[in-house]
């Protein structure tokens, strides 16, 4: 938990969040017309999303599982009556005048997640609902001196809004909370959790508080895009109304937007115009009802999540709750490490994975699913390790060599010439060699025995690293201690 | 249940009716009246009724997710005040922007 420290003493930051997650469809929730995002303005847009009068909303049955899957996978529980209802507003962006949206009987009810902290400790954050509503259109306000340009390709695309319980109390909470509903959807397939792209977005609601004091008056903090950028939406506006409060002022309820460039947040709408949305049931839409029998095939056919595999991990093999967390929130790279794993000593696969690959990746600036180096075959360079061919040093210049000419590893120590030497009688030569030289260090190393690495490095250096280390110890321990 | 003029100044506001203040309260009366008639219903004792969302026995259709529709975007803007506008001249055979009036929140 982090305090603010106020003027008057520690503050309580109290969080709760609002994502808005696009569900991974073909088609739009109430039409056919596609989601595919990038596409020329207003070319995927039907007379649906346009709201041309006379037009009916037919509900996508694939939407509708995405939000069971989802909901399942918040471990939540799943409404088998839902309602749709308009929420009344009027914007440029939405033709219809209204959204359709989930009010009083949202699909997917109350649910938990866990969330992952920085420390390693395991984190509880609640769900109050998860409702389906469609997204509006996108506005460009900085083409034009005087007008704003519509495009309505977003119109009418499904939306999950997720809606947790105030149980955060740090900026670091949201992050973790944010990372494990974007990894648990990626897992699930439900949304692609790209917030660059808009297919994920947050609103922040932030209040203060004395510790263990009344809830305080919150501010909402809309449209949030980054995870970086909520810890420091969260951050400054925690800030700035623990000293409104310190200076006798009173927080009022208000929407705010989060100013990246300036580090601020400021009044989005004044109070006259807080929104009244006027809910009322769509009359163009019955009741969504579901069966138990649907919920269970969907439940029946969910892959292992995030949550699971971690503990399978750790379980199965005997790797740290941090590095398992590491590993299995990207599906990606999850999958990665097993195809690496399979059959092999897994810690040891861990360590590779999440030292020198992510080292590379992060070098080059791709993704796992771009990686120079395919699972297999850093699987076959473990293997080379593993049955003595090449020592542990060699190994790193060979993923260096593997990364550069995407050559199969077995094929680059031949051509390369990278075996390990077990000779034992061409390691005596180098160590004699080594021992001659060094007199001096020779006679140091009877007073001082933790010399005896400096020896071990003389002789790895003068093999060229493919000395094998267990052989060049021994030996020398033998040699210097004669 | 009745209505005084504050509360239609704010309901025509969010229905964004431009009703004129010398108005408001005639709107009001005949508002409350209008209310006051479906307020009968309440007289009928609902307790042991379900709510009735439809009174034919059918339920939610639901269409298969596939792309069926879009690529209209000359018919989506047939109707757009002062027609659709590109970005760049170029873009004239790609779809189109709806032009409105700036919108600053």
């Amino acid at each position: 938990m982090a305090m603010i420290k106020g003027e008057t003493g520690d503050w309580e930051i109290v969080l709760g969040l609002e994502v808005h997650a696009q569900v991974v469809s073909e088609a739009k929730l109430f039409s056919g017309a596609a989601t595919a995002f990038g596409a020329d303005p207003n070319t995927q847009v039907s007379l649906v999303d346009a709201a041309m009068p006379g037009m009916l909303p037919v509900i996508n049955a694939r939407c509708v599982e995405q939000a069971v899957r989802t909901g399942l996978g918040l471990n939540a529980k799943i409404n088998l009556r839902s309602v749709f209802d308009r929420k009344n507003y009027f914007y440029a962006d939405l033709p219809q005048g209204y959204q359709i949206s989930q009010y009083k009987d949202p699909i997917v009810g109350e649910g938990e997640v866990e969330i992952d902290l920085p420390d390693g400790s395991i984190g509880r954050v609640g769900i109050e609902r998860l409702h389906l509503e469609q997204d509006a259109g996108k506005s460009l306000h900085d083409q034009h001196p005087t007008q704003t340009y519509v495009d309505l390709n977003r119109s009418g695309v499904a939306l999950m809004e997720i809606v947790s319980k105030p149980d955060m109390r740090s900026p670091d909470e949201a992050a973790a909370y944010l990372a494990k509903l974007r990894s648990i959807m990626r897992y699930l397939g439900t949304c692609d959790g790209n917030m660059d792209e808009g297919s994920m977005r947050c609103d922040v609601n932030v209040s203060v508080r004395r510790p263990g004091a009344q809830l305080g008056t919150r501010c909402e903090i809309k449209n949030v895009n980054s995870i970086r950028f909520v810890r420091q939406a969260i951050e400054v506006e925690a800030r700035r109304q623990v000293e409104i409060i310190e200076g006798g002022g009173k927080i009022d309820q208000e929407t705010r937007l989060f100013d990246p460039a300036r580090g601020e947040t400021r009044s989005l709408r004044s109070k006259e115009d807080a929104h009244d949305y006027r809910y009322f049931p769509d009359p163009d839409l019955l009741p969504l009802i579901l069966t138990p029998e649907y919920v269970a095939k969907i439940r029946a056919g969910l892959p292992e999540l995030p949550d699971a595999r971690k503990a399978r991990y750790v379980e199965r093999f005997g790797l740290s709750p941090y590095d398992a967390g590491v590993l299995v929130a990207e599906k990606d790279t999850a999958e990665f490490f097993e195809a690496v794993a399979n059959g092999r000593d897994a810690k040891q696969a861990a360590n590779w994975v999440m030292g020198d690959l992510f080292a590379m990746l992060n070098r080059r600036g791709v993704g796992i699913a771009q990686s120079p180096i395919a699972a297999t075959a850093l699987g076959k360079l473990l293997d080379l390790i593993a049955d003595g061919t090449i020592s542990g040093r060699i190994a790193k210049d060979l993923f260096v060599a593997m990364e550069e000419t995407g050559k199969d590893p077995a094929a680059l120590v031949e051509e390369r010439g990278l075996k390990q030497v077990t000779d034992t009688g061409a390691i005596e030569a180098t160590i004699k060699a080594v021992i001659d030289a060094n007199p001096g260090q020779v006679a140091a190393y009877k007073a001082k025995p933790t010399l005896f690495g400096w020896f071990v490095g003389q002789v790895m250096k003068s093999t060229g690293g493919k000395a094998n280390p267990k052989v060049v110890n021994d030996l020398l321990r033998k040699a210097l201690d004669a | 249940m009745s209505l005084d003029k504050d509360a239609v100044r704010r309901i025509a506001r969010l229905a964004r009716l431009n009703v004129p203040e010398d108005e408001l309260a005639s709107v009001a009366g005949e508002l409350t009246g209008i209310l006051a008639w479906i307020e009968q219903l309440n007289e009928v004792d609902t307790g042991n009724v379900a709510p009735l969302s439809s009174v034919s026995d059918v339920t939610l259709p639901l269409r298969t997710d596939k792309v069926t529709d879009g690529g209209i975007a000359e018919r989506v803007l047939a109707n757009a005040p002062g027609g659709a506008v590109w970005l760049e001249p170029q873009d004239r055979h790609a779809g189109g922007f709806f032009a409105v009036p700036k919108v600053v929140e």
